[in-house]
């Protein structure tokens, strides 16, 4: 049970008060990115390390980002766990830290991921030290198989990546959520604040949205109704666990006298 | 089943008949579709569709943005040889003309890799005339581990190899590859292709597969605009992706609009594909494949191109020099294969992006 007063989240001991991770790709402008993590209020912003020039001094992408925002690179372009691996060593090598998103997609017309190579992927990366959140195809098995091999989180997808569509693997995301030893970050899809909630309501452990926000006609109002939205689907979760631990406290308030 | 197949089954297929009975309520239904099949592009393509040009921007906007985010990608072409043995009657550089020709050293190469690598671009597409003789494999091999230490993302527009040929510029260091079929039209293709090794139409139209075989991760196709009929030639180049896109999922699939404008030595265009349809086929395109690369090159004006940005487009090239050793050598007696019309710099092509409300992107790609 959460702590309401202190509800953090922690992923490979860095401890992150919000539960709003966002993305660096598609925005109008580089510079909008700063402003959209000052309104969001976001603490972790994912970037493509293939997207990263680190000789072009004006406009590297990194120079965008807060020292006070945990950077988590990842891996896309990635088509095999090898690749993947690869694009991990070079994030660390070239001073992105410890945290890596592992992202295997072999199909271009819906990026979807690549479960398999995922799992191998991470198998590898954990065992290396990495803070590894895997983006992954919901899936219960695979769920309790990335925990095994060391994933800090799994990411399963709401829907396919820039669709917008919201919850669309709801179902599955549900039955992630109830099995999972991990915090389950629901990645892609989410096209508006309300799925945001909704996703966050259903006990999510903190959503990533990338998208809606940065193709947004305002990136940075955007970024702050998720950064809300994202509060208060996470309130109403506490709200509701919070009645259920008083049921159970309580211990059959209503048929407890049968005993006496 | 090949792309062959494909072509082969709409050999017989009217299009003129086809096109010519399609309604503003049909063009309307493709519109309103999610996802959109053969005969709806063809809706899209035709005649009727050009009262609706409009409608089709706003939504191919909408897609593009979706999916491509308010960003342009970013390249340089570099032309390394315009020795050539094909026979092209279109082609001011087939094998019969006397241009003056020119094969880059390595060092000339790295002269002009550094020129444009100094402009910001990291993206570099390499071309080269059909001269196997000239132009070995090895020194094809040379150039592009030559350019791995300039760019981040190497591209090849050659000639049409086997699968052999691509695997090993693959190991050198090429991540994608563009191949233009010229016409699709199988008639017209031999017509103006009379003899040597382009003469197969076949072999040629397979190329994209190949590559995609041999593991490029990007593979990018067009008609030359100006020999074929237009709608047909943006119809069969559409489906053609689009069989790609199914047949490799894993491989970024993009389409390029090359249209002759002019005679340059050989001849004339039998169909000039004006403004409007060119947009039109942008539009019917994006449509009909959300998650297209549509590239545009610099033979296109500079007015032009601004205009095209937030239309569907996903990738320019900037600050183009189209003749061999443009770049760094300056040879003034150089003829280009065709011609810029978009002189601008690197710089001001990305201002004029920044200034329209887009990013324009020099890295997108490494070779890890």
């Amino acid at each position: 049970m959460p702590d309401k007063q202190t509800d953090t989240l922690i992923l490979g001991d860095v401890e992150f008060s919000s539960r709003l991770f966002t993305g660096t790709g598609k925005f109008s402008s580089r510079s909008l990115i700063p402003q959209m993590l000052e309104a969001s209020g976001s603490q972790m912003i994912t970037v493509a390390l293939r997207r990263v020039d680190p000789s072009d001094r004006q406009d590297n992408i990194l120079n965008y980002i807060p020292d006070t925002v945990t950077l988590l690179p990842n891996t896309s372009g990635a088509r095999t766990a090898q690749e993947a691996v690869r694009i991990a060593r070079i994030a660390r090598e070239a001073g992105c830290g410890r945290f890596i998103k592992i992202e295997v997609i072999t199909d271009m017309q819906y990026l979807l991921p690549d479960n398999h190579e995922t799992l191998l992927a991470t198998e590898i990366l954990a065992k290396e030290g990495f803070v590894v959140l895997p983006y992954m195809m919901p899936d219960i098995t695979v769920t309790k198989q990335l925990y095994d091999a060391g994933a800090a989180a799994v990411m399963p997808l709401g829907a396919p990546i820039g669709t917008n569509r919201g919850l669309e693997m709801k179902p599955m995301i549900e039955m992630i959520i109830q099995v999972s030893k991990i915090p389950v970050v629901v990645d892609a899809g989410i096209g508006r604040p309300s799925q945001a909630a909704e996703a966050m309501e259903m006990g999510a452990d903190a959503v990533l949205v990338n998208t809606a926000i940065a193709t947004s006609q305002d990136p940075i109002l955007s970024g702050k109704a998720f950064g809300y939205a994202v509060k208060a689907g996470r309130m109403a979760y506490l709200s509701r666990m919070a009645e259920e631990k008083l049921k159970a406290s309580a211990s059959s308030p209503l048929t407890g006298f049968l005993r006496d | 089943m090949s792309f062959l197949d494909v072509v082969n089954q709409f050999e017989t297929f009217d299009f003129d008949a086809y096109l010519g009975d399609v309604t503003l309520s049909d063009v309307q239904q493709s519109l309103n579709r999610d996802r959109l099949g053969p005969y709806d592009l063809l809706n899209l393509l035709s005649g009727t569709a050009q009262d609706m040009l409009e409608e089709m921007a706003l939504k191919s906007q909408q897609i593009t943005h979706q999916y491509f985010g308010r960003t342009i990608g970013l390249y340089a072409p570099l032309y390394i040889s315009d020795y050539c043995t094909n026979h092209c009657t279109y082609c001011g550089f087939n094998c019969t003309s006397n241009a003056k020709r020119l094969k880059l050293s390595l060092e000339q190469i790295e002269s002009e890799a550094q020129v444009i690598s100094d402009m910001g671009i990291r993206h570099i597409l390499v071309l080269t005339g059909e001269a196997p003789q000239i132009t070995p494999m090895e020194y094809l091999e040379d150039t592009i581990m030559l350019l791995k230490k300039y760019f981040s993302s190497i591209g090849i527009e050659m000639f049409p190899m086997d699968e052999d040929a691509y695997r090993r510029l693959k190991v050198a260091g090429v991540d994608s590859l563009t191949v233009y079929q010229e016409v699709y039209d199988k008639n017209i293709y031999k017509e103006v292709h009379p003899e040597g090794k382009k003469a197969d139409y076949a072999y040629r139209l397979l190329t994209p597969e190949r590559g995609a075989k041999a593991g490029f991760r990007a593979v990018n196709i067009a008609p030359l605009f100006g020999l074929g009929k237009p709608v047909s030639e943006s119809f069969l180049a559409a489906l053609h992706a689009k069989y790609l896109e199914k047949e490799f999922p894993d491989v970024e699939i993009s389409l390029s609009l090359p249209r002759m404008t002019k005679a340059d030595g050989g001849i004339s265009p039998r169909h000039l594909l004006p403004d409007r349809q060119f947009v039109q086929f942008i539009l019917a395109w994006r449509l009909f494949m959300p998650r297209l690369g549509i590239t545009i090159s610099t033979r296109e004006s500079a007015d032009f191109r601004d205009k095209l940005l937030p239309l569907g487009v996903t990738r320019y090239s900037a600050g183009s020099k189209t003749d061999v050793g443009g770049y760094a050598l300056k040879d003034d007696e150089a003829t280009a294969q065709f011609e810029v019309t978009d002189t601008r710099s690197v710089e001001e092509v990305s201002q004029m992006i920044r200034d329209k409300g887009f990013q324009p992107v020099f890295k997108d790609w490494e070779i890890f």
